[in-house]
Parts: C-alpha cells; sequence; structure tokens
C-alpha cells in the first residue's frame, strides 16, 4: 500500500525529478570538489526550479555553514544536504485533511484557472471513494460556465450540488449549501469559489464576507481553507499566499499541475517564508490525480533517480 | 521585495558619485543587483544571464551624462537593453488577404486562453471584423458552455460540434461556417495542454496543418515562474507561433516571464489581458514592462523623455524654482514648451509614481489643442501678470481673451489649471525631498 502510493507519487513528480534532480545529481556527480563554482551552479538549480532568491541564499547558507562544520569533502554528500534541509523546510506541522466534523466544510479559494474546480472535483471523488457523503457548493457564480463544469464533476463522483443561479451571492451559496449538508448529514461540504487576483481589494473582502456567512451557517466553519497554487506560478505565489491568508486565514496549499516541467519549488519558499502547511498536490487533470502532500516522500521522489 | 532597483544602485554606488567612468568593479557590483531584481521578476535565470552579460559588455566603461548618477545611468542601460529586447509595439493581427482570417489561441492550462478568446472577439468585432468564435475545447467540463455564454454576452457567434468530435473536424467545420454567415475572421479556442503532453500536442499540430492558421497566438499567465521558457520554447517549436497574450497582468506580478517568452521565442507579445472584463486586453507596451519588471513604475520612460527632451540647465532651473515653490507663469510657458516635445501630458502624469490618480484633475489632462490656447493666452499677458497671476482681475481677464482670440473662460480655466499645477508642484518636490522614487535629478512638468 505504501509502496504503491509511493510510485505513484513518483510517476507523478516524474516529471518534476527530471531537470531538478537529474540536474543536482549530474552536477554532483561530475564534480570532485566543492567550490565556488559549485555552488553557483546549486543557486542556478535552486532559482531554476522556482524556490526564489531569498529561499535559495538561505538554503545555500545553511548549506555552507554544514559543510564547513562536518568538514565535507564530497560533493555527493551535499545532495544529502541539501535534501535534508529542505526536507526539514517542508516537515513543518503538514497535517492530512480529517473527516472530524459533521460536516467538514472545506473552502477553496485561489487566483483564476489555478485549477480550484478542479480540486474540488478530485475531493469528492476521493471522499466519496471512502464512502463519505458529499455535497458541493457551487459558489462560483461568476466566470461564465463555473457551475456547469462544477456540475460536470459532481456528476463524475455522483455527489449532490447545492447552485443558484449565475450571478447570485456566493456567501448565500455556501450557506444553503452547510444548512442542506447538516440536514442531509453529509460528512463533508466542498466549497467553490471565483477566481480572484488577491490584488483586488473588493473581491478580497467579497471573499471575506463568504468566509463570515458560512460561520453562521455552522459554528467554526469553514474548518479547512485551502489556497490552491499552479506549480507554474513563479514568485507572485508567495505574494498571492500572504493576501489570501491576511483575508481568509487560509489553513493549508493545494498545489497544481505539478504533472508539467514546472518544478514546485515555491512550496519551499512558502514553507520557509510563511510556515503555511503543503497539503495536497495535483498531478494531472483526472479525479484520481490528487495526492497527499507527504514532505518526506516528495523530496524522496524528488532526489531519487 | 519590490523595492526599486534604481534605490538599491544607488546605495551600490554611493561612494562613486561624481565619477565620469564606470569601471568594471562598480559594473560587477551594479549587476549583481540587477540580476537579483531579474530573477525576484521571474526572469528565467538562463535568459538572465545572457543578458547581464550584454549589460556587461555596454556598461563597463561607458560615460556617464552629466545630467545622472550612476546609478540613473546603469538603470539608463538595463531599460534600453531590456527595452530593445522586449522589441517594438506590435499588437496587429496578421489579416489573411483572402477572408476569413484563422487566429489560434494555445497554450498551458488555466492561462486564460476562453476569456482572451472572447476578448480578442471583442476587439476584433470593434475594428469593423465579424469574429466566430470555435468551441475547440472539448477536454475541459463546461468549457464549450463558457465560450457559448462569452459569444451570447458579445454578442458574437459562436460555432459548436459538441465534445465528441476531434478538434480538426471542428476546425474544418467552423471555416466552412464563417464562410456561410459571412464571418471573417475565426477565433479558436483551444484545451489547454502541458507542452509536454506529446498527444495533445500532435492534435494541435493536426489543427495547424488541416486549417493553415494566419496567426497562433501562445496564452501565457503573467505570474508564471522559471518554466515559461520550457513552455513557449516548446510550443513555438511544435507549432511556430506568431505572438503572446500575456495575461493576469492587473495582478501585482512584476512580470519577468515575458522577457523570458521574448527571449526564447524572439516572437511579440501582442496584448496584455488586464482584468476579467471583456474590454480588458491592452495592446502591449514593451517600455512599461520593462519598467515593472524591475519594479520602478514608468520612472524609466520619464528619465529616457526628460533626458532627450529637456536641455540639462534649464532643467536645474527649474527644479530649483520648483523647490522653491517660485514659479510663475512664464516659467509654466516654458515648460509647456519642453513638455510638448516629450509626448502628450497625460501619459506624462501617468508615468510620475504617485501621480497616476492626478490625471483627473484640471490641468493633468491637458490636450494638445489645449495647449495651443493656453500658449496664445500667456503670450497676450502682460510680464507682470505673468509673474504675478494674483493680479489678473475681470478686466484683466477680458482684455487678454480678446488678445488671445480665445474666451474668458479659457482664461479662467488656465489660472485655474496654473494654480492646480503649482499645487502639484508641491507635490512633487515634497516627494523629492522625501527623496522616494524619484531619484531627485531630472525635472518634469
Ligand atoms: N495538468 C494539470 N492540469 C490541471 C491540474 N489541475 C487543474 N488543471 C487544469 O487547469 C485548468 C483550470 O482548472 P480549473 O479547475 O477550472 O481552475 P479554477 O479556475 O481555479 O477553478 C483546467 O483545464 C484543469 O483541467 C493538474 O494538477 N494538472
Ligand atoms: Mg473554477
Amino acid at each position: 500500500m505504501v509502496k504503491g502510493l509511493f510510485s505513484k507519487l513518483k510517476d507523478g513528480l516524474s516529471k518534476t525529478r527530471k531537470g531538478f534532480v537529474e540536474k543536482v545529481e549530474n552536477l554532483v556527480n561530475f564534480r570532485t570538489q566543492i567550490d565556488e563554482e559549485l555552488y553557483e551552479e546549486l543557486e542556478e538549480i535552486l532559482i531554476g526550479a522556482d524556490v526564489g532568491v531569498t529561499t535559495t541564499m538561505n538554503l545555500l547558507e545553511r548549506i555552507r555553514k554544514l559543510v564547513r562544520e562536518r568538514k565535507i569533502k564530497d560533493p555527493k554528500e551535499l545532495t544529502e544536504l541539501l535534501k535534508e534541509e529542505i526536507a526539514a523546510i517542508l516537515k513543518d506541522e503538514s497535517d492530512d485533511i480529517v473527516l472530524n466534523q459533521e460536516p467538514k466544510v472545506i473552502m477553496v479559494v485561489g487566483v483564476n484557472g489555478v485549477g480550484k474546480t478542479t480540486t474540488i472535483g478530485k475531493l469528492a471523488h476521493r471522499f466519496q471513494e471512502e464512502g463519505k457523503k458529499v455535497l458541493l457548493a457551487a459558489g462560483d457564480t461568476f466566470r461564465a460556465a463555473a457551475i456547469d463544469q462544477l456540475e460536470v464533476w459532481a456528476g463524475r463522483a455522483n455527489v449532490e450540488i447545492i447552485k443558484h443561479s449565475a450571478g447570485a451571492d456566493a456567501a448565500a451559496v455556501a450557506y444553503d449549501a452547510i444548512v442542506a449538508a447538516k440536514s442531509r448529514g453529509a460528512d463533508v461540504v466542498l466549497v467553490d469559489t471565483a477566481g480572484r487576483l488577491h490584488t483586488k481589494t473588493n473581491l478580497m473582502t467579497e471573499l471575506s464576507k463568504v468566509k463570515r456567512v458560512m460561520g453562521k451557517a455552522m459554528e467554526d466553519a469553514p474548518h479547512e481553507v485551502l489556497l490552491v497554487l499552479d506549480a507554474t506560478t513563479g514568485q507572485n505565489a508567495l505574494s498571492q499566499t500572504k493576501i489570501f491568508t491576511e483575508a481568509v486565514d487560509i489553513t493549508g496549499v493545494v498545489l497544481t499541475k505539478l504533472d508539467g516541467t514546472a518544478k514546485g519549488g515555491i512550496v519551499i519558499a512558502i514553507a520557509s517564508e510563511m510556515g503555511v502547511p503543503i497539503k495536497l498536490i495535483g498531478v494531472g487533470e483526472k479525479a484520481e490525480d490528487l495526492r497527499d502532500f507527504d514532505p518526506e516522500e516528495f523530496v524522496e521522489a524528488l532526489f531519487s533517480k | 521585495m519590490l523595492e526599486g532597483l534604481t534605490e538599491k544602485l544607488q546605495s551600490t554606488f554611493k561612494r562613486l558619485r561624481g565619477k565620469g567612468k564606470l569601471s568594471e568593479k562598480d559594473v560587477n557590483a551594479a549587476l549583481r543587483e540587477v540580476k537579483m531584481a531579474l530573477l525576484e521578476a521571474d526572469v528565467n535565470f538562463k535568459v538572465v544571464k545572457d543578458f547581464i552579460s550584454i549589460l556587461k559588455e555596454r556598461a563597463i566603461g561607458a560615460e556617464v551624462l552629466e545630467s545622472l548618477t550612476p546609478a540613473q545611468h546603469v538603470v539608463k542601460i538595463v531599460n534600453e537593453e531590456l527595452t530593445r529586447l522586449m522589441g517594438g509595439e506590435q499588437s496587429k493581427i496578421n489579416i489573411a488577404s483572402k477572408p476569413p482570417t484563422i487566429v489560434m489561441l494555445v497554450g498551458l492550462q488555466g492561462a486564460g486562453k476562453t476569456t482572451s478568446a472572447g476578448k480578442l472577439a471583442k476587439l476584433m468585432h470593434k475594428q469593423g471584423r465579424r469574429p466566430l468564435l470555435v468551441a475547440g475545447d472539448i477536454y475541459r467540463p463546461a468549457a464549450i458552455k463558457q465560450l457559448q455564454v462569452l459569444g451570447e454576452q458579445l454578442d458574437i457567434p459562436v460555432f459548436t460540434m459538441g465534445d465528441k468530435h476531434s478538434p480538426v473536424d471542428i476546425a474544418k467545420g467552423a471555416l466552412q461556417q464563417a464562410k456561410s454567415i459571412n464571418c471573417d475572421m475565426l477565433i479558436i479556442d483551444t484545451a489547454g495542454r502541458l507542452h509536454i503532453d506529446e498527444v495533445l500536442m500532435e492534435e494541435l499540430k493536426a489543427v495547424k496543418d488541416h486549417i493553415h492558421p494566419h496567426e497562433i497566438l501562445l496564452v501565457v499567465d503573467a505570474m508564471t515562474g522559471q518554466d515559461a521558457v520550457n513552455v513557449a520554447e516548446t510550443f513555438n517549436e511544435q507549432l511556430g507561433i506568431d505572438g503572446v497574450i500575456l495575461t493576469k497582468l492587473d495582478g501585482d506580478t512584476r512580470g519577468g516571464a515575458a522577457l523570458s517568452v521574448r527571449a526564447v521565442t524572439n516572437r511579440p507579445i501582442k496584448f496584455v489581458g488586464m482584468g476579467e472584463k471583456l474590454d480588458a486586453l491592452e495592446p502591449f507596451h514593451p517600455e512599461r514592462l520593462s519598467s515593472r519588471i524591475l519594479g520602478m513604475g514608468d520612472m524609466l520612460s520619464l528619465i529616457e523623455k526628460a533626458q532627450t527632451s529637456f536641455d540639462a540647465k534649464k532643467a536645474q532651473d527649474m527644479e530649483k524654482k520648483i523647490r522653491e515653490q517660485s514659479f510663475t507663469l512664464e516659467d509654466f510657458f516654458d515648460q509647456l514648451q519642453q513638455v510638448k516635445q516629450m509626448g502628450p501630458l497625460d501619459q506624462i502624469m501617468g508615468m510620475i509614481p504617485g501621480m497616476n490618480n492626478m490625471k483627473n484633475v484640471p490641468g493633468g489632462e491637458v490636450d494638445e489643442k489645449q495647449l495651443a490656447k493656453i500658449e496664445a493666452v500667456i503670450c497676450s499677458m502682460t510680464p507682470h501678470e505673468r509673474q504675478q497671476p494674483e493680479i489678473i482681475n475681470g478686466s484683466r481677464r477680458r482684455r487678454i481673451a480678446l488678445g488671445s482670440g480665445t474666451r474668458v473662460q479659457d482664461v479662467n480655466s488656465l489660472l485655474k489649471q496654473f494654480a492646480q499645477a503649482k499645487k502639484m508642484m508641491k507635490k512633487i518636490s515634497d516627494m523629492q525631498k522625501g527623496g522616494k522614487k524619484m531619484g531627485g535629478k531630472f525635472p518634469f512638468f
């Protein structure tokens, strides 16, 4: 079981691994000594993976220190060191999503096109498979045909959906969904929201309102606010995380589109600079293409051949 | 993080004031800052590397112009090269000599193809064309519906064959349809796909081979990170793109991906998406994006303009006057002459950081015709009046109007504008005193 999951994750991450890991390994295998050139190349690899200048500098500084302290001479040991350091950053308080409320209310937010609706479809599929009663809330009342899109996912996962018409108040949809979930005895409510750039103050205020109204339908709801980030996004993901956290206090990140060539290094920056846990990763467009984010596995898969 | 490059460079160059030439050491120190700025803006590291070596060649031994500090000079070089790399303004679609013109939008999932298709249709419609939107995304749930809704909102026809036909068949069908309903342009939305997805890339190639689009536009999210080079390179290799639409530029991303895309494809960025509304598609301005990538408002364009059109000595005098608040209508007249050489006034105002919203005050939106009027009015004043506009009472106003062939209202509005301008100058000079953003050396207005 563990093995199966691991190899699946490795599959999903194979492209991520190519590029990132092979470069590291080629590089250190090729080199016979630890010198400035090596550090410079490592710097390029990390920056090329969207880790970002600040986090890269911090990482390499720590590695330099460790190399000095441990009197490391072998460049290959650097791979191990880098692995350790990145894992240490990612390990932070990342906890799985447990359905311990009745119903568990999960709100999904993010900028346009990152994969919010798809992630909800995938989560619905997962919970349904686990035998849970799932309810979707079509809270993207803004984008053309967004409701239809979620309906397709509801159909695929064979779960119920609460929707209003296009242009309706998103908060009202979320509220109704929670009330319906309570009366129908659902285990989990997945609330979709319209994509919005974090810089649009009025839209962020609206999002806070949606969240607040959910609290009126059920105390403490939403129990989980997931920010969806696209792995191809660069440094702007930090700004997104910061501002969405301010608006709706996100509890975790879903990193999508890791099936491309984007390295997803930004999660390292996010974990290290914001301390927000990465919870799930998306590795494709199908219902099954969702994985728990496991730092150990992530780093292991990232660094294994 | 968004601290302007000029400020950083200024501190790098603190000890170098007054030096005539940039030494290799100075340049290296400065270019390190430039490199960081570019990387923070998500420009691909390989592109940065190449770019820095070009800069280095140009900057070492360069004469620093008298009117600029070394920091400003480096920024000027960086900006010039950046703008050059970005290419000129080019927001035209290749129009077929025999209609219909076929435009195809391609790109990764979630880049904004469908919305851009709608926006482009609207823009083309406004330019007098009759576009047909083609729903070619047969994979993403409700993608067809999304395009249909957009078409309805825009009152532009949408062609669909559902999701059971191949994109090639759909494209062919659309071509037929366009001819029969007399549309002169096809705008084909396609499914988002990873550049490494060989099956789906083949599908796009098949569409291309069957209907020979006149324009293939790659839609790229402005927030894309380092991977932008892989995406752009592969799409371009596989399909041969003609241009790029850069979306979601209304956020706070620095947009370095644009530079990466441009560098690896050498194709122009034609349009930028500036919002979710269907009219939020704008022509791309290379120089605006360069300064954005460097994190410095549009100051750069202003350095450029100020430099080419202002006499440095005069400018210094003017700066002093602004600072001392001894600015008169005479100076105003003088400035107008210089400003006229710089370009439209509201554009200039828009370029001064923090002055964007000043565009709406009277005096911030003087147009060229009005400029001529203003000149005439000022010419009809006595020197004393120009020095001390407070004395211009009702009868003087009538006299000036008569002498300049204008109406009393024109004289009134000029005096009001002048008062506003003075207020603005106070603002600007306060900003300069604060030493923020302005670099403090060049004149404006
Ligand atoms: N390759 C890939 N595509 C994804 C993934 N997640 C979402 N997508 C695609 O990204 C596009 C936008 O997704 P959508 O859920 O509509 O984004 P939303 O606007 O945030 O709701 C769709 O074409 C999805 O199929 C992923 O993990 N991998
Ligand atoms: Mg959605």
